[in-house]
């Protein structure tokens, strides 16, 4: 077989899928694990990972943090950095699995963070902006290491590789959630490497994306001007910190934020009839001009309590729902759906710039 | 012959299609890709979901999908037929060219984008329910007919139908109520004229999916075409 490089095509494009219960009730990674396997030649192999919501009850209230150190020395150095800003509740080696598919892997570890209240009080932050910032000084200050999960009660799980392998590798099967994503990668403008796998997570969001943006630069230089800094060049990055920015920040709600980064077109917007809702927006669109992300994406993007699917509004990238009792099931395939439920019932394609916003019922998570 | 596709990836499945038979029954079928790629003559039938481009290239065989199937599906056909008992998913009909795409449910986004004819080669979608947006985008030949008759309440085509058409007919079922078309192009009541190249189909349609031609028939349906006399000059340099 030639294997030369332009000789041989991988048909290919991203794969995202994700399960959420409605009734908070808990599910291994195994399910998503099984709607990677249909689309794994969306995958080529250089990403895959996975966000898991839900899965470290007994420390809810502490700051997850999942790092990646290139050696011992960054590690010490980095648990130095955080010693001085939080308490260190728990810090182990996050378990993994050695399989053939799998290599190379950074020194992975696991931390449970309580920000230390004179820190806080010093430097007057709320406690999010806090840590949001402390992610970021690792990320772009510290080299060889790299937060790539941060959040309460929740965790990122990424590699290189293909996704059922990055789920055996970081055995999913032992954790359990209310809520999944899961990402199948082919990188397309950078090099595949551990931290560029999705998800892209802040704080307890993340995001698996589809897509090839055109915006990237233009939202990138806007979110640059809050103290976000991309590092990666990669668009899933901007993405997250848009989110972050929109409802952290800026306190949009997830429609609102879907109709920012998604907004119709001002053909469609004129269109509607006059009302409360062809202002909204319009003023949306006026407000936040550099936060409309263009070109092909389909996002699930998570949180705490629930999940958002989202395409672009020409919707260039597909994306189907489906449920099933209280389970609800989002992917890029029907096939995806199929193969976590096979009786899934109401499969829908939503359309371009239309949130389909699913959350866990109140006190369930 | 009867393939069990559980599990089994897409070359595997396609190697088994190009065996000797002329009947396949797939049952189990999930994503697999490029089912029946460029096949003639065969008779296919599927349980399951097929994955995406499906009976792309096409060239004579008859596919039929008892359930919905994904996106692209009969991408770059040139002959044959394809039967979908549910819904596809986006860009079907892709650039086809020949040959038949028939939807019991709703197409997805750009159905029949750049679909094409030449002289005999007039390919043929009907969608029994509705079209998502950009319908017949960038159509160049070729008949789309949308019926919907599943009354589900929603608008026949979503935003943007036949966006850069210029050539080819789309029929909608109905008067087209509410659906903003593009300047370029001319919509008008269909005249019985009209109709009739595609009468043979859609009654094809209705015997297979189980309708009364006649009273699929029996309403007004609005035809659209691209507008000659406003065609898309200087639409990007002045030449």
């Amino acid at each position: 077989m030639d294997t030369m490089e332009g000789r041989v095509r991988i048909p290919s494009g991203c794969a995202i899928a994700a399960v959420i219960s409605r009734g908070g009730e808990k599910m291994t990674g195994e399910t998503i694990i099984e709607a990677m396997k249909p689309m794994h030649d969306r995958s080529n192999g250089l990403g895959g990972g996975f966000a898991a919501y839900g899965i470290y009850p007994e420390y809810k209230e502490f700051y997850a943090f999942h790092l990646f150190f290139d050696g011992r020395a960054t590690r010490k150095s980095c648990e130095q950095f955080l010693k001085e800003r939080f308490e260190i509740v728990r810090s182990e080696i996050l378990p993994t699995r050695k399989i053939p598919a799998i290599t190379d892997e950074p020194v992975i570890w696991r931390y449970f963070l309580s920000p230390l209240r004179s820190v806080l009080a010093s430097l007057q932050l709320d406690e999010k902006e806090f840590v949001a910032r402390v992610v970021m000084q690792i990320n772009t200050g510290m080299p060889g290491a790299y937060v790539f999960s941060s959040g309460k009660n929740m965790g990122a799980f990424k590699a290189v590789g293909f996704p059922e392998d990055v789920g055996a590798f970081y055995r999913l099967e032992e954790y359990e959630g209310y809520s999944w994503t899961a990402h199948g990668r082919y990188p397309t403008n950078t090099p595949g490497w551990w931290g560029g796998a999705h998800p892209f997570t802040l704080l307890d969001y993340s995001v698996v994306h589809n897509g090839e943006i055109s915006s990237y630069d233009a939202n990138r230089r806007f979110i640059e001007m809050f103290g976000y800094q991309c590092t990666l060049q990669t668009d899933t990055e901007v993405i997250t910190y848009l989110m972050d920015y929109l409802l952290r920040r800026q306190k949009l709600s997830l429609q609102e934020a879907a109709n920012v980064i998604a907004a119709p077109f001002w053909s469609t917007i004129s269109s509607k009839p006059m009302g409360e809702e062809r202002e909204r927006l319009q003023y949306l669109r006026t407000v936040f001009p550099s936060l409309l992300i263009t070109g092909p994406f389909s996002i699930v993007f998570g949180f705490n309590g629930g999940l958002m699917a989202l395409n672009d509004r020409l919707k260039l990238r597909s994306m189907v729902t489906g449920e099933k009792g209280d389970r609800f099931f989002i992917a890029s395939e029907e096939a995806a759906i199929r193969a976590m439920e096979p009786d899934a019932q109401n499969i829908q394609a939503p359309a371009g710039g239309e949130a389909v916003v699913v959350t866990v019922k109140d006190g369930a998570f | 012959m009867r393939i069990d596709a559980t599990g089994m990836d897409f070359q595997t499945l396609n190697r088994k299609l190009r065996q000797a038979d002329t009947e396949y029954q797939i049952s189990g079928c999930c994503g697999q890709r490029f089912i029946a790629a460029g096949m003639d003559r065969k008779r296919i039938a599927i349980d399951g979901i097929p994955g995406n481009a499906l009976g792309a290239y096409l060239n004579g065989a008859t596919i039929a999908v008892h359930g919905n199937a994904q996106d692209a599906v009969g991408d770059t056909m040139n002959a044959g037929a394809i039967l979908i008992y549910g819904n596809t998913g986006d860009a079907a009909g892709y650039a086809m060219r020949g040959g038949k795409i028939y939807i019991k449910g709703n197409a997805g986004y750009r159905a029949g984008i750049h679909m094409k004819e030449y002289q005999e080669k007039v390919p043929v979608m009907i969608i029994g329910g509705t079209a998502g947006s950009f319908l017949g985008e960038y159509q160049a030949g070729g008949r789309i007919l949308v019926l919907n008759l599943l009354e589900s309440g929603r608008n026949i085509a979503g935003n943007f139908p036949c966006t850069g058409m210029h050539g080819g007919k789309v029929f909608f079922r109905g008067k087209a109520e509410g659906i903003a078309f593009p300047r370029h192009v001319c919509v008008r009541e269909a005249t019985p004229d009209d109709l009739e190249p595609v009468k043979k189909d859609l009654a094809e349609y209705c015997r297979l999916f189980h309708y009364d031609c006649a009273a699929v028939l029996h309403a007004p349906f609005t035809v659209v075409t691209p507008d000659s006399k406003n065609p898309y000059k200087q639409l990007y340099v002045a030449n």
